[in-house]
């Protein structure tokens, strides 16, 4: 059964249309390279399906629930969690404010004990055990990122999306970072990675779909989409553009 | 522990000081606990959210209006639950119109509520019941003015010290930090915005009905002025309005200031008040207490 369906998804800026009429499925466990190059609607079709952005048209079903359009606290509640492109973390909060945060308003509204015990378990896995009591506000860009993980993985959630939450780690830190994406997987979480680096993607997603201008070009394993006439043509086309 | 048995003490204290004062000194005493109220009351939305509501006395005025209509048909305590309502029901049509707009649309807006409320009084007095002017005839002294915004401003920093504790205050925070986050997170956003808002804009009103018997006449331009709400802003801002007990700490020296420039400086006061708002707003967004806190913490981590 599937737990995530996207119905001809549009959005449409003004005159542009980022997201063009995307339709795919993804089964309860699976993990789903998103790729494609810069502006062509990735995070665009994230923001529809966390509830950032309303769609303009077509429909996103998750869980058999009809989730269009609704408010991201909504998405939330049903199972789904994010990280952002550009990071968002909470500044003037301690490390362990901002991962209890959607464990207090997740989905499973746990109480402020339990609620701390599963920040504390999230920030150890997301590698920033010990710094509880930090402020957010004086981390570096990597810990931040961490941070913004942690805070979706305290929300419990079924499915993952992450936004190029890869980028910008060393080879050290992305092979950790790698281990740790395979390890929630390896829970059962359903994931969504959007991805430039594409090492990470074939040793992580079985499956990948490309998107250029908006489109949906391609849907299949990894290693054929990588290898299919259109994808490459849009990433040599971006190569011209260049 | 401790900390209650002091906070008792210091109420008790409070309460007694009006028993061995002039009534000039009763006068400042009722300012400051005037304005520590509306400052907190303020902060316990725009504090935590960084909303900025310059409305403060559109609510401010309401209050102190419901009371001079009704202070000779009914009942006192009745008079201050009708204000609190009309405050109340005031706050959740002007929150659910307007807590989706964001930073300055929401300022001015609010700027411009205190306004409309102003003129729409003035228009339905002049043209419909034909006195711009009211009485307030209320067998209500100096001191039991004072005892009533004591224990309403009591009670605003004790309800703000258990909303911070519980989630409604987390909400706050983390809204006044990034409402996307907030929202994906589960947090619903108009529901927790229009909750605080409403509950910092019946306080203000009632400090506004509580605080009118002072003034025995009323008019608009009299209970809507805008200096109230400016000087709420600064009061807050100055103490550290995200923090329990910063806007009480800014309110109580700014009053004696602004008093003393006021009978000294009537002509530059609202030059001075502006400028302030202008400074504060810049220089201080984490308010004295705040920043005390920061230096606190830097010689900590010196150290
Ligand atoms: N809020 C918005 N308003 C107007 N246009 C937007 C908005 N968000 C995105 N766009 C436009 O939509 C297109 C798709 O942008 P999007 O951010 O989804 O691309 P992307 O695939 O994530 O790119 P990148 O790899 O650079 O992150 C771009 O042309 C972008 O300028
Ligand atoms: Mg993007």
């Amino acid at each position: 059964m599937s737990i995530l369906e996207i119905h001809e998804a549009t959005r449409i800026f003004g005159g542009l249309t980022a997201v063009n009429k995307v339709s795919f499925a993804m089964e309860a466990g699976e993990i789903l390279g998103l790729l494609g190059p810069n502006g062509s609607g990735k995070t665009t079709l994230l923001n529809l399906l966390s509830g950032a952005l309303a769609p303009s048209a077509g429909r996103i079903v998750i869980g058999r629930r009809d989730m269009t359009g609704r408010k991201p606290n909504i998405i939330a509640r049903q199972g789904v969690a994010r990280t952002f492109q550009l990071v968002r973390i909470l500044p003037s909060l301690t490390l362990e404010e901002n991962v209890i945060v959607s464990a207090v308003f997740g989905r499973n509204r746990h109480d402020k004990e339990a609620a701390r015990r599963i920040a504390r378990a999230a920030l150890r896995d997301a590698g920033l055990e010990g710094m509880e009591t930090c402020s957010a506000g004086d981390l570096t860009y990597l810990d931040q990122k961490r941070l913004e993980l942690a805070r979706a993985l305290a929300a419990e959630p079924d499915i993952l999306l992450m936004d190029e939450w890869l980028a910008g780690l060393n080879p050290t830190e992305l092979h950790e970072a790698v281990a740790l994406v395979r390890a929630l997987s390896g829970r059962g979480m359903t994931i969504i990675m959007v991805e430039h680096i594409m090492e990470a993607v074939r040793a992580l997603c079985p499956r990948s779909i490309v998107m250029n201008a908006g489109t949906l070009i391609a849907d299949g394993p990894t290693a054929n989409v990588l290898n299919d006439r259109h994808v490459v043509a849009a990433y040599l086309g971006e190569a011209d553009d260049a | 522990m401790i900390a209650l048995a002091a906070s008792i003490a210091a109420l008790v204290a409070l309460a007694a000081v009006p028993l061995f004062l002039t009534d000039y000194g009763l006068g400042l005493m009722i300012g400051m606990a005037g304005y520590v109220t509306l400052a907190s009351a303020w902060a316990l939305f725009s504090g935590q959210t960084r909303y900025i509501s310059l409305a403060t006395v559109a609510f401010y005025g309401i209050g102190a209006y419901t009371v001079a209509v009704l202070n000779e048909t009914i009942a006192y305590p009745l008079v201050l639950a009708c204000a609190g309502l009309v405050g109340a029901g005031l706050a959740l049509v002007v929150g659910l119109s307007t807590l989706r707009l964001s930073g300055i649309y929401f300022v001015i807006f609010t700027f411009g509520l205190a306004e409309l409320v102003r003129q729409l009084i003035t228009w339905y007095e002049v043209n419909v019941t034909g006195t711009l002017g009211r009485y307030i005839f209320l067998d209500i002294t100096a001191r039991e003015i004072y005892w009533q915004l004591l224990a309403l401003g009591t009670f605003t920093i004790g309800l703000t010290a258990w909303i911070l504790r519980h989630r409604l205050g987390l909400a706050l925070k983390v809204i006044g930090d990034d409402e996307t986050v907030a929202a994906h997170a589960g947090i619903d956003l108009a529901r927790t915005k229009l909750i605080a808002f409403t509950l910092s804009a019946t306080i203000i009103t009632l400090c506004g009905a509580i605080s009118s018997p002072r003034w025995t006449y009323v008019e608009p331009i009299i209970v809507f002025n805008p200096n109230v709400s400016f000087l709420a802003v600064i009061m807050a801002l100055l103490g550290g309005a995200n923090r329990l007990w910063g806007p009480a700490a800014g309110a109580v020296p700014l009053f004696l200031l602004f008093e003393w420039l006021s009978v000294n400086f009537p002509d530059t006061y609202p030059i001075i008040l502006g400028l302030m708002f202008i400074a504060v707003v810049f220089l201080l967004p984490d308010g004295v207490l705040g920043g005390l806190a920061r230096l606190r913490q830097r010689g900590k981590a010196a150290a």
